[in-house]
């Protein structure tokens, strides 16, 4: 793989033998670097996480595609060496779910973030839960748009400021594992990308189940959320994160609304077991063969 | 499983995916058992009337023969989920009709950028809007060809009976997976309700183009990289490449770029691949255009029309050709132009007030009278309307530089008070 190596790698590997390499590069699309995330922004974390745990949970990476939609975090299937898919802006659910129909063996990750998920995807995302299928969703929550410049999104705390909320946000936010616990989603976690082995350990937890789970990672956009609500940089944001979470798991999901620099619940709030529409399908097939004989 | 047939790519129907026999059924029945023929595995869509008896009978009959029809929760979903499904492997369509094919045309680009084969099956119906949900419209034919943003081409064809509502579906399936691109089934009502004989022939009649799956050194394997065609080999999700499929503009590995060259070199292509090969997927039915001094140009429900309008023309004694266009998109350009310089005028009746009448224009550089007879939809033409405006194209004397406009018996009692057109 032609890896772009830096000057200081090459000499590192001249003087001591030794070669850089990074621990992910098997699972990274290391021609593809540098990527476009801001410093401190919290999508690589959940990356890293993500990778982590597909190595932890055992999958074959050649039966695992992932799927994005648009915005920063639409990027992270550019980033990660698997069947990779850059969709439409609010579709990657649709989408895997056309992937995952299609061809049953394979492990369909959706990774994507708050705006693309929930606003503009959030009728996609309701009905994949309601219908269970197979699919792990990372959904990455800046409460922000970030990509086009710090809009507000439908996770944007209430009286946070955003480019297009100039006197405070007017709308209170959604509460996403609420949604995803009411439409149907057998696993649901959330954490902030300051707990990366918490995180790790449910995206793999989530890997291994069958059905419809979501983890939503809470990051940090110092660039855009930071910047605009003075809260400083990305240092201050995780700092923020390590002083105002809760961890509680198995709380009720109706308690988990996030507002404008109050704490913020983390852990597993969801992880039950019910059929996956494929295997309902197969269910349901196998009687109509048997009706015509 | 069916065999490869001689002399050529293409591979026999599958017996458990096709209901050989003979049938009354609609059009849109019709085009469900065309799609499981084909070999569709996959059927992702949101129920729209005119077009949700094709869904019925494909969910129908789809789980005996292991594929499935999912009900989308939006037509937005419904098109997202059939390209992702064409990516994992599996031939898919999709089906719908009017509100339902605007909200789909995002992802129709999308498959189109990603050079995904997919049918789309619109049984067009009367708009603007909800227009009139239950009859028929011709009007989607430029959406057909134009509905999302960007540059990209399409294959669009115009049945005109339930039997060609079976026989071209899968001709659709086939087309898109030859050229890997969105083919579009432009019916319309009419032909998805009209209800007729439709056989059924038996798989090993059936002929189904196989995906054009990359089977070469698996290192070696570039996703974009064109054939000689135009059209690259494709990969699946889950055979070990690591695809990268972005609707970005991409370059021959799938990854993004910017710069310019990159655009016109991958745009131009996608253009390209369906303009340079038009005369291989351009199919016309053509009737006494060789010395007609009137050609009628049509397609859909308005053919069948038409037939009866060119015979009252005949009756009174005026030479009529009869150019159906089975192929809509790509356009017969240089079919038009040729015939332009050989009648004197062409009539095209469509269900719309003028769309491919304007096609017909621009093909015809001047060379013939172009005449409209426009239908407002909800209804079909009356075929003397038809004969009327041959023989006004007949009697019209010299060039018209503008599409002429027929006032049919139906625009006439409409406009005769109140708004009037004037000439």
């Amino acid at each position: 793989m032609a890896t772009a190596k830096t000057a200081k790698a090459e000499e590192v590997k001249k003087t001591t033998g030794l070669e850089e390499i990074h621990p992910m590069e098997d699972l990274l699309r290391m021609d593809r670097m540098p990527h476009i995330w801001c410093p401190s922004c919290g999508i690589g974390l959940a990356v890293t996480a993500f990778t982590a745990a597909l190595e932890k949970a055992g999958l074959d990476p050649n039966m695992v595609s992932i799927v994005s939609g648009i915005g920063c975090t639409g990027r992270v299937a550019g980033y990660v060496k698997l069947d990779s898919f850059h969709t439409t802006h609010g579709r990657p659910i649709a989408f895997a779910t056309g992937i995952k129909v299609g061809n049953p063996k394979l492990k369909v990750v959706v990774f994507s973030g708050d705006g693309d998920l929930i606003a503009i995807g959030g009728n996609h995302f309701i009905h994949a839960a309601r219908r269970n299928i197979d699919m792990l969703v990372i959904c990455v929550n800046n409460f922000i748009y970030a990509m086009t410049g710090g809009q507000v999104a439908p996770t944007t705390p209430l009286t946070a400021f955003a480019t297009t909320s100039p006197y405070g946000c007017v709308e209170p936010p959604f509460n996403i594992p609420y949604i995803a616990d009411s439409s149907g989603a057998v696993y649901v976690a959330r954490w902030t990308a300051l707990h990366i082995r918490r995180l790790t350990k449910s995206i793999t937890e989530a890997l291994q189940k069958t059905g419809f789970s979501v983890v939503e990672v809470i990051s940090p956009c110092a660039m855009y959320y930071g910047r605009t609500n003075r809260l400083g940089d990305g240092l201050d944001l995780m700092r923020f994160y390590h002083d105002n979470v809760e961890i509680r798991h198995g709380e009720d999901t109706k308690n988990l609304d996030i507002g404008f620099q109050t704490k913020i619940v983390c852990g597993t709030f969801v992880n039950r077991d019910r059929p996956s529409y494929m295997e309902r399908y197969n269910e349901w097939a196998a009687k109509a063969k048997g009706a015509t004989k | 499983m069916g065999g490869k047939s001689k002399g050529s790519d293409k591979v026999k129907a599958n017996p458990k995916e096709v209901l050989t026999g003979v049938y009354y059924i609609d059009g849109d029945v019709a085009s469900g058992f065309g799609a499981l023929a084909a070999g569709c595995r996959f059927i992702g869509g949101y129920p729209i009337t005119p077009s949700t008896e094709a869904a019925e009978a494909f969910a129908k009959v789809a789980p005996k023969a292991g594929a499935v029809f999912i009900q989308m929760e939006d037509e937005l979903g419904s098109m997202a989920a059939v390209v992702g499904a064409a990516w994992s492997g599996v031939k898919s369509m999709t089906i719908t009709s009017g509100p339902g094919y605007s909200l789909m045309q995002e992802n129709i680009g999308f498959g189109a950028m990603l050079e995904t084969p997919f049918v789309l099956l619109n049984i067009q119906r009367g708009g603007p809007s909800t227009g009139v949900p239950t009859k028929t419209g011709q009007a989607d034919m430029m959406q057909s060809r134009w509905g999302a943003h960007g540059d990209y081409e399409v294959i669009a064809i115009s049945p005109d009976s339930p039997q060609e509502m079976f026989d071209y579906t899968i001709k659709a399936f086939n087309l898109a997976e030859k050229y890997r691109c969105p083919v579009m089934i432009m019916s319309d009502e009419c032909v998805g309700h009209m209800t007729e004989k439709v056989v059924i022939p038996p798989a090993d009649e059936i002929e189904i183009e196989p995906r054009r799956l990359y089977t070469g050194p698996p290192d070696q394997y570039v996703p974009f990289k064109p054939d000689e065609d135009l059209v690259p080999k494709m990969a699946r999700a889950g055979d070990g490449y690591n695809l990268y499929i972005s609707g970005l503009v991409h370059d021959e590995r799938g990854y993004p770029v910017e710069p310019s060259a990159f655009k016109a070199q991958y745009v131009r292509r996608l253009v390209d691949k369906i303009r340079r090969n038009k005369d291989k997927i351009i199919e016309l039915k053509e009737e006494g255009t060789d010395d007609a001094d009137v050609i009628v140009v049509s397609y859909g429900i308005s053919s069948r029309v038409a037939v009866k309008g060119i015979e009252i023309a005949r009756e009174r004694g005026i030479k009529v050709g009869n150019l159906r266009l089975v192929t809509v998109w790509p356009f017969p350009d240089e079919k038009i132009a040729a015939l332009a310089t050989k009648a004197k005028a062409f009539v095209v009746p469509e269900i719309n007030y003028g769309q491919i009448a304007f096609e017909v224009a621009r093909c015809s550089h001047g060379h013939a009278n172009v005449v409209l007879v426009p239908h407002g939809g909800a209804g079909v033409h009356i075929p003397d309307d038809i004969a009327d405006a041959i023989e006004y194209a007949f009697k019209a004397e010299g060039k018209i530089e503008r599409v002429i406009e027929f006032k049919t018996r139906l625009e006439r009692t409409v406009f005769e008070e109140g708004y009037t057109l004037k000439e």
